[in-house]
């Protein structure tokens, strides 16, 4: 199917006129695990096309608990199977990749052309180095991050923090821990808050919370 | 002198830094934001920040998963 007609009807039940605003928006995604891939297909379904994805990895068995991955796509580098996923729903989408460790040395260069940059690390310690180094160099550019997505159940105590142009997503307190475990259903309902409050932000220029 | 940490006032003694604050509080230096009146506090200046009598400072950790 051609462009535009194929656009026009995936993207037909998605709010009036968010597709003209998505147009040309940007969006970095900083780590393509169990956050980024799922908020990666979230914001293509939404209505963005246009992707920066970061992360050194390849895609094991032990991810498919709760990434947005397939076992046929195991050892791959984790940037082109997401892309490989993404062009599955749009075959228009437009992802830049970088399949390379994010250090405070690329951070800057690897994301400049993103609107906004959504922070989809594990360590606690690469999500306060993307916090410093994104606020320092795109004071004006929205940070969303996660933190707190372990573990399941305590719906109601995963919420949204927006300290000026940062939002922070998750139970700000559960870490990773091997008793506590990743699921699906909980780092999902994290994954699309931050999905969720991008797209508020790239449709109406700020979050309301 | 009297700080506000995360909205509760806290005592510290007048020659008290950042980084000094954070190893009190037992806090990994390496994870959290420090917001300094509304400005996040760079880590390389943790060492050379002090406080002013009143400041308001939010200490924002941010825990391992993703």
């Amino acid at each position: 199917m051609e462009k535009e007609p194929y656009l026009k009807e995936l993207y037909a039940r998605n709010p009036p006129g968010s597709l003209d605003k998505l147009q040309d928006k940007v969006v970095g995604i900083a780590g393509a695990g169990g956050l980024g891939s799922n908020i990666a297909v979230s914001l293509l379904r939404a209505g963005v096309q246009r992707f920066v994805i970061a992360d050194d990895d390849r895609v094991e068995i032990s991810n498919l608990n709760r990434q947005y991955y397939f076992l046929d796509q195991v050892g791959m580098e984790k940037t082109a199977a997401l892309q490989q996923n993404l062009l599955r729903i749009n075959p228009h989408v437009q992802a830049t990749l970088h399949c390379t460790r994010v250090t405070a040395d690329n951070l800057t260069e690897l994301f400049s052309e993103a609107d906004l940059l959504i922070e989809a690390f594990d360590a606690p310690e690469m999500k306060a180095l993307a916090a410093h180094c994104w606020t320092r160099d795109f004071p004006d550019r929205f940070l969303i991050m996660g933190s707190g997505i372990s573990g399941y159940g305590m719906n109601n105590s995963l919420s949204t923090t927006v300290r000026g142009r940062m939002v922070i997503c998750g139970d700000q307190q559960t870490p990773y821990s091997t008793e506590n475990g990743l699921t699906a259903p909980r780092l999902g309902i994290v994954a699309q808050m931050q999905a969720n409050a991008a797209l508020e932000i790239l449709l109406d220029g700020k979050i309301s919370y | 002198m009297q700080i506000h940490l995360n909205g509760s006032p806290k005592t510290i003694t007048d020659s008290t830094t950042v980084a000094m604050l954070l190893h009190e509080l037992g806090v990994p230096s390496t994870s959290v934001v420090v917001e300094l009146n509304k400005t996040i506090i760079q880590p390389d200046c943790y060492a050379t920040t002090s406080f002013q009598d009143n400041d308001q400072m939010e200490l924002i950790r941010f825990v391992g998963g993703g």
